[in-house]
């Protein structure tokens, strides 16, 4: 392998049902900062079936040039036809370095395709530098998120990495920015599709998905049950915010996966972030501590929580929630 | 039907502390356990044997004390216990683990290989789909449910971020199961006696079909460049007061924050 042929940032774009997701634009954000730094170019990957014309707003968003696949094997995400499209590019365009967004559809295509073209492949990157000869360092939480370790693909490209959403961030929409948008044509091989899509269903779906809120109003065991929660709703209306949770309410049932918070849920990053009644273990706090702001109400004041917090009280967040809504209601 | 199940021994990392002082983890005392996506997957495949007969086999790459994890499966109701361990085999990335794995399995018959979706220590959930990768095989990661027409099909079910998936796919395949998905069963008072009666296979570089030079370190594209404690940041203010006054002090906050007028 001549290291020095493999050239470009490549960026795939996640899509579901047409809509461009957020980690894809966050991913488009660093790469543009990454390649600005190395002189170099970022190439977004847009496969699936009638997006071409979204390919204007990753330009946009910060790519040189758009590979866009359309064709109706990509319509729905399914492991072989995603693979083989992306093998294909990497095979004849070279890439120097090579990131997917570490969704469920991300970590199942990253390793397929790692392992189809020989490379290596750094997990749930919470971060992107370039190292002292150019090569990416990619840093992800291991051991449950006690560790963090740098990982480095010294010797085969593309470097590839799978990053968390959340943690990036994506540029503002400019559109002066110019660019190409190239159609690409992948020639599949029919025989190797083996898995059949029945049916994607939906659930929560009314709901702002709590990495895009600003305020989140988040709850734990210590917020006790579903009178709890009903409080909580009442304390985010007052201030636009959405409710979310620790493991612990939402292995109890009173909330769904989705509204979950942590190495196992969602990774967020509001401007404040309430936890009310959480003890603040290190799977939840690896998905809340970049927030802007941290308020915790815990009754213990041991509890693991207030290190992570700005501003800690130490009482019942039953009383705390009524109190500071009656409040709230007065003001608006 | 037969099935192999890849279990890997892990250190139990909800125990794990951070050195407050060194700013290292503390590793000692840490039990070693079965990795809680692995063992649902095994809780899959012994259903699978209880509902329709079953040969199941498991599978670990290691080091001599993983031996252990071999025992507990056998105690759960396995039928074959393989201990992959050799030299050749340390230092392995997740791509060199995916092909060590993936040579002893070419040496084994199989309708369904379940891997865990991500064990607790590595984190990488990538093993799976390396696997299922070399040996060309369909894979379904982030399994939760998965039901067997009786002849080649699996109706499978696979959790995505806002909800799940249908799909259907042929034997032989590969899935990467959730901890969410079963609860493992207990291993068997008579069963953990005669678990170490029972032999485990023990097999090396030898024994397996696999490129040498994909193997261990030499075969690990990635290498860990450096590894440090996660910094904790520095404890804001903390307040012990009455509620009225509580409240009041989020309020002052808020408003320095400009999130309130
Ligand atoms: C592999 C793995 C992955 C995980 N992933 C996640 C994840 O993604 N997200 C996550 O959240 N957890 C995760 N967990 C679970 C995590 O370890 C904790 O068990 C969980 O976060 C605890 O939830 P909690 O803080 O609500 O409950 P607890 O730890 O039980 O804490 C409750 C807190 O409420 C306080 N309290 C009680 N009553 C009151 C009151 N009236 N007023 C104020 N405070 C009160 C208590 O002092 C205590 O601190 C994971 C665990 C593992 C092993
Ligand atoms: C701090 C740290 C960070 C690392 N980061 C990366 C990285 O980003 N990329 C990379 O390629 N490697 C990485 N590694 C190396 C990686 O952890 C090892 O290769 C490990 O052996 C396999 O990865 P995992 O634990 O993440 O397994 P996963 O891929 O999470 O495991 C998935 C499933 O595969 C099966 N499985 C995995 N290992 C075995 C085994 N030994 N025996 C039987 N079944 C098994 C199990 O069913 C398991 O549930 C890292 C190592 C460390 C210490």
């Amino acid at each position: 392998m001549k290291l020095e042929e493999y050239k470009g940032i490549y960026v795939f774009i996640e899509q579901r049902e047409g809509i461009i997701q957020n980690v894809a634009l966050e991913l488009l954000g660093q790469a543009r900062k990454l390649a600005d730094e190395l002189n170099d170019k970022v190439y977004a990957m847009l496969l699936g079936h009638q997006i071409t014309d979204q390919a204007q707003s990753l330009i946009a968003r910060g790519a040189d040039e758009v590979i866009v696949v359309d064709a109706p094997e990509l319509k729905e995400y399914t492991t072989e036809p995603y693979t083989q499209a992306i093998c294909q590019i990497i095979n004849e365009r070279k890439p120097e370095s090579l990131f997917i967004g570490a969704t469920t559809l991300g970590r199942d295509l990253g390793p397929r395709v790692s392992a189809r073209v020989g490379t290596g492949l750094t997990a749930d990157c919470t971060k992107i530098e370039i190292g002292e000869n150019g090569e990416m360092l990619m840093t992800r939480p291991a051991f449950g998120g006690n560790l963090m370790a740098t990982i480095v693909c010294k010797n085969h490209r593309p470097q590839m990495g799978t990053v968390r959403p959340g943690v990036l961030f994506a540029m503002d929409a400019d559109e002066s920015r110019t660019g190409a948008i190239v159609n690409y044509e992948v020639k599949f091989n029919a025989a190797k599709f083996r898995v059949k899509l029945l049916e994607t269903v939906k659930e929560d779906n009314n709901l702002i998905d709590i990495t895009e809120a600003r305020i989140l109003v988040s709850g734990g065991r210590g917020i006790g049950n579903k009178e709890g929660f009903e409080a909580m709703d009442a304390l985010a209306n007052t201030l636009n915010a959405e409710v979310s949770a620790s493991r612990a309410m939402v292995d109890a049932g009173y909330i769904g996966h989705d509204r979950q918070v942590g190495q196992t849920g969602k990774t967020v990053r509001p401007d404040l972030y309430f936890a009310f009644g959480i003890s603040g273990a290190i799977q939840h706090v690896a998905g809340m501590e970049d927030s802007d702001l941290i308020i915790a109400v815990n009754k213990d004041k041991h509890a693991p929580i207030f290190q992570v917090a700005d501003l800690g009280i130490v009482g019942d967040a039953k009383q705390i929630i009524k109190k500071l809504t009656e409040r709230l209601e007065k003001q608006n | 039907m037969k099935i192999v199940v890849c279990i890997k021994q892990v250190p139990d990392t909800t125990e794990i502390k951070i050195d407050p002082i060194t700013g290292t983890l503390i590793r000692d005392g840490v039990p070693s356990i079965m990795n809680p996506d692995d063992k649902s997957g095994l809780e899959m495949a012994l259903q699978l044997k209880d509902e329709k007969g079953a040969h199941v086999t498991v599978i670990t790459m290691g080091p001599p004390q993983a031996d252990l994890i071999l025992r507990e499966a056998y105690a759960m109701g396995v039928d074959r216990a393989i201990h992959l361990t050799d030299r050749k085999f340390a230092g392995a990335d997740t791509l060199a683990t995916s092909h060590a794995l993936a040579g002893a399995l070419r040496k084994i018959d199989f309708d369904l290989l379940i891997t865990g979706r991500q064990a607790i220590d590595g984190d990488t959930a990538q093993v799976g789909p390396q696997i299922a990768e070399h040996l060309d095989l369909p894979q379904v990661s982030y399994l939760e449910d998965l039901k067997f027409d009786g002849d080649k099909t699996f109706t499978m079910k696979r959790h995505i971020e806002d909800g799940y998936q249908m799909l259907e796919v042929e034997a032989p395949c590969v899935v990467t199961v959730l901890s969410s998905a079963n609860t493992p069963r207990y291993m068997n008072v008579g069963g953990i006696v005669d678990a170490y009666q029972k032999e485990v296979e023990v097999w090396g570089f030898n024994e397996i079909e696999v490129d040498e030079k994909d193997l261990g370190l030499k075969g690990s594209p990635t290498s860990v460049h450096k590894a440090f404690a996660r910094g904790l940041k520095p404890a804001g203010e903390l307040y012990e007061v009455g509620t009225d006054e509580a409240v009041g002090i989020i309020i002052k906050k808020l408003k320095e924050k400009f999130i309130l007028n």
